[in-house]
């Protein structure tokens, strides 16, 4: 990202008004942390600056995390070479984002779920149930490259 | 923004219990949570029937590889005989628990002397 392909139009929300919605796009290599903890607090610090209240903020960082990790981690394995592109749309109304890796994909249905018995001691597994429980529409296009997720302003978990 | 250096944790001892306070708000970087996780596995493994209490006052953000950690030290504090308690999660984080039905693997209390007085 940083030194990079860091690119953003500054459409703004005007402090919670009505402007066109701000567009973050980043490039981050996925084994950059430093990197992606500065993409996590450009991003939020947008979200704050809409207005979004405490329990949506926790909602949109989590699942940030968790779709950025999964990323970095089950889609490119931590290969250096190869990037993450992240795409932040927040407006008053909604925080959407598209996050993208370059590994070869993954089927949802074959990721089980963690809540089960036979899975709730397994140490890994529940970013999907995370991202899921917390953002308001999640898709999964490319082959699984590609996250598309959004939060609708409004509080709880859905 | 520079990144803290502080210790992850702070440790204390309070009879045969040793309590452990997060000093970060977050628990999420990889690499802090292996320092976590390699701090709790040491102080599981000083003793046996280890009691760990774990104080989560401070947290506010962590991840699923934080909680996968989690489940990796009550696997090991299991197989030593040993209790773990979990205190003073603030209710978000405590959602996570729940939307995981982690909060039915763990044993978590809403605060520490609570947690104290539930080991046996």
């Amino acid at each position: 990202m940083v030194g990079g392909g860091s690119k953003e139009q500054c459409n703004g929300c005007g402090g919670g008004g009505t402007g066109s919605p701000k567009v973050l796009q980043f490039e981050i290599a996925s084994d950059a942390n430093a990197d992606m903890r500065k993409v996590k607090q450009q991003i939020m610090a947008e979200v704050k600056r809409c207005g979004f209240c405490e329990d949506d903020a926790f909602a949109i960082h989590l699942a940030l995390e968790e779709a950025m990790i999964n990323a970095a981690k089950h889609g490119n394995n931590f290969d250096p070479s190869k990037k993450i592109h992240i795409a932040a749309k927040i407006s008053p109304s909604a925080a959407e984002f598209t996050i993208e890796d370059e590994g070869g994909g993954f089927s949802r249905s074959c990721v089980p779920d963690p809540r089960l018995e036979e899975n709730l001691e397994k140490s890994s597994g529940r970013g999907l149930l995370l991202i899921e429980s917390y953002m308001n529409r999640v898709e999964y296009t490319c082959g699984g490259r590609k996250l598309h997720m959004v939060k609708q302003r409004e509080n709880g978990v859905h | 923004m520079a990144e803290s250096i502080a210790a992850p944790v702070s440790v204390t001892q309070d009879k045969d219990i040793r309590i452990v306070e997060f000093t970060h708000n977050k628990i999420l970087d990889e690499g802090n949570i292996a320092e976590i996780g390699n701090t709790l596995k040491s102080l599981t493994d000083e003793r046996a029937n280890p009691k760990l209490l774990l104080d989560f006052a401070n947290v506010d953000h962590l991840s699923s590889a934080a909680l996968g950690m989690l489940i990796n030290i009550n696997n090991l504090v299991r197989q030593k005989n040993g209790q773990l308690r979990l205190a003073s999660i603030k209710p978000q984080i405590f959602e996570v628990f729940v939307i995981t039905k982690l909060n039915k693997l763990f044993r978590i209390f809403p605060n520490r002397e609570e947690a104290k007085a539930s080991f046996m």
